[in-house]
């Protein structure tokens, strides 16, 4: 009843026994996921947070002794993009990778290597997945969003806590929400999301949260309006963001005159999306 | 980071390009000595990192060693968009028949290199994509196995280039290939690729961008920063893993992310304010990270309130309320405060600033019209 993550969901954490990778790795066991193991390459034989979660040397190792299908990769830039092949060519079907700073070269040749496994990635600078009640994988605090069937997809991280928060504030829960990312070259993009929830029956309405950068949120709002027959409720940051400028995120960044917000709303608009001026109407457009 | 056209110029003919031998000259006398040895018709070319030099009286030619001097005199010192100019190229003058456009970038949609090249060189590439799409050539790249060779000769056919030029084309189209890949750019142009009259392909003009996530692997690039060109408040922000960026507002901004940093600035305006900047203070928020994003928003003098936006998953929010106090501590801030925290642990972020004279807020809207309300009083006591 969700997409990508549930309750079958047999996780791997790459670069685990780091202080970020411990911690998240302890508030994901707690959420209830079910984490069968974590990577650290000469750290294999170990039990990591009080024996709670076997360490092995490789992926190739881990998968065949957990039968994982799932990884999350806690690693920075310098190594995460080595991480992302050894996930796929030990048969890993969704990495998961929380890096942020990765060169756009790298995820280019990444991007294809995936395309032709047939292995989907998820980010890279994203705060990960979490499906209420079942599982999470990733940062996204678990208290902040209640099971429901509105499935929320968005490039950012904190804008969309803020959003689960005030869909939680009115009762309102979510079935899956995916955050992916706001770099240039992603994994996983919008249109990719929005499939999903078109095809999950337990989603019933969707919210799509975009920033400036690009042409995925144009791109996403000719696919709803050719193929979604679910409400979808929008937002994009960065109305006010000056051109030729990066906002934090590598991909946010009107370039040449496109990529602005005021592009994307209007192409959202004219696919009948409802586009909220600001985080807080979410709610109220989705009930309307 | 963008680097200069002789940066550019320089990194394509170590790649094969053919491109002038000129140099770069920083006194007027330096340019005239550059022309002297050069010989004959020469160009000054302001290097700023901006476009538009031509129109702003950047580029001249010269006739003489004389001339050089006195234009590199009026050049030098100039300021372009911005742009103080402190250098100058001192290139031979070409014999220019035709103008070619060529490049390599990323296409984020398609993700993959793309080689665009034109028969309508010399000007504003975007110009030319917006009122003629049909004259830019567009081909994509295997990021595997790079530029294959009959992909160059497509592309000098498509912009019907002369054939005896396309094995000359080719050598350029791979080597400025290459320049790209390897040097981790998200751009390499060159703009224009003339033909001159003795039947030549030159690289006259060259840009290069490189992806700044990459510049841990390039030492090479990273010793050709200009640090003029950069703006000082923003590298000191990067120091403390803030991402800061001035805007012309007076509502100062710390939020926690860069999309709700975003969000944080257009409410602003939605409101009828002007925000002052973009702020991401990353994950975290101790006292010694808000100290340092107080005193980059307090450097702007038209600030006149502050708007900290917080929203609290992992990290919660009364830690970061103590570190709002703890930072006050060291930093002296006498302009008004507004504080809005949502998510995990907001109320008790809240009551640990009651009784200061920090302004609470609940809601992102209530929170931007306090502040907005907030910098208008403090301007009429």
């Amino acid at each position: 009843m969700s997409i990508l993550i549930n309750n079958d969901t047999r996780l791997l954490v790459q670069g685990m026994t780091g202080r970020q990778g411990l911690f998240h790795t302890q508030l994901m066991l707690e959420y209830g996921t079910n984490v069968v193991g974590g990577i650290t390459p000469g750290k294999g034989g170990q039990w990591a947070l009080d024996g709670q979660v076997p360490v092995f040397d490789s992926m190739e190792t881990a998968v065949r002794a957990t039968e994982a299908n799932t990884s999350l990769i806690f690693v920075p830039a310098k190594f995460a993009v080595d991480c992302i092949y050894e996930a796929a060519d030990a048969g890993i079907r969704l990495i998961v990778c929380l890096t942020e700073w990765i060169p756009i070269k790298d995820m280019i040749s990444v991007r294809h290597y995936l395309d032709l496994k047939g292995v989907r990635l998820v980010g890279p600078n994203c705060p990960g997945l979490i499906t209420p009640g079942e599982s999470k994988v990733g940062i996204i605090a678990g208290e902040i969003a209640m099971p429901g069937n509105i499935g929320v997809v968005s490039k950012s991280g904190t804008l969309t806590y803020e959003t689960l928060f005030a869909l939680k504030q009115v009762d309102m829960g979510v079935s899956t929400c995916v955050g992916i990312g706001g770099d240039p070259i992603s994994g996983t993009n919008f249109i990719d999301v929005l499939r999903m929830f078109e095809e999950d029956d337990y989603t019933e309405k969707v919210v799509l949260m975009g920033e400036i950068g690009g042409n995925a949120e144009e791109e996403a709002a000719l696919f709803i309006a050719r193929h979604m027959t679910k409400p979808v409720v929008a937002f994009i940051a960065g109305q006010t963001a000056p051109p030729g400028r990066r906002m934090g995120h590598a991909g946010a960044i009107v370039e040449g005159g496109t990529g602005t917000a005021r592009e994307k709303i209007a192409a959202l608009e004219a696919a009948h999306v409802k586009v909220a001026r600001h985080p807080e109407e979410i709610p109220g457009l989705l009930r309307g | 980071m963008n680097l200069h056209e002789y940066q550019s110029k320089q990194i394509f003919a170590e790649y094969g390009v053919p491109v002038p031998q000129g140099e770069v000259a920083t006194t007027p006398a330096q340019a005239r000595q550059i022309a002297e040895k050069l010989g004959g018709k020469v160009v000054i070319k302001a290097q700023v990192l901006t476009g538009g030099r031509g129109k702003a009286g950047g580029v001249k030619v010269a006739n003489n060693p004389a001339e050089a001097e006195a234009l590199a005199g009026q050049i030098l010192g100039l300021d372009i968009k911005g742009h103080l100019v402190k250098k100058v190229l001192v290139d031979p003058a070409a014999d220019i028949a035709t103008e070619i456009y060529v490049s390599f970038t990323n296409d984020r949609g398609a993700r993959k290199p793309l080689m665009m090249a034109s028969a309508a060189g010399g000007m504003d590439i975007e110009e030319v994509a917006r009122t003629d799409p049909e004259k830019i050539i567009k081909i994509y790249v295997d990021p595997h196995l790079g530029l294959h060779d009959y992909q160059a000769r497509e592309m000098a056919a498509a912009i019907e280039l002369p054939q005896e030029l396309w094995p000359a084309f080719n050598q350029i189209a791979q080597g400025l290939w290459h320049a790209y890949w390897d040097k981790d750019a998200t751009l390499a142009e060159i703009n224009p690729l003339i033909i001159t009259g003795d039947g030549r392909l030159v690289g006259l003009d060259g840009k290069m961008s490189i992806d700044d996530n990459a510049m841990y692997r390039h030492p090479e690039l990273e010793a050709l920063r200009d640090k003029d060109e950069e703006v000082a408040e923003e590298n000191e922000a990067r120091k403390f893993g803030l991402s800061y960026i001035k805007l012309d507002g007076n509502i100062g901004c710390m939020v926690n992310g860069a999309g709700l940093a975003m969000t944080t600035m257009d409410i602003i305006k939605l409101f009828g304010g002007e925000p002052a900047n973009f702020l991401d203070i990353g994950g975290g928020a101790g006292a010694d990270k808000v100290a340092a994003a107080f005193r980059i928003i307090l450097s702007d003098p038209n600030v006149e309130a502050i708007l900290i936006n917080i929203f609290g998953g992992i990290t919660r929010c009364d830690e970061v309320a103590r570190g709002i106090l703890d930072a006050m501590e060291q930093v002296k801030v006498t302009i008004p405060l507004v504080v809005r925290f949502g998510g995990t642990n907001a109320d008790e972020g809240r009551a640990l600033l009651e009784g200061t004279k920090l302004i609470t807020a609940q809601t992102l809207s209530d929170a931007a019209q306090k502040a907005i309300q907030a910098a208008k009083d403090a301007k009429q006591p």
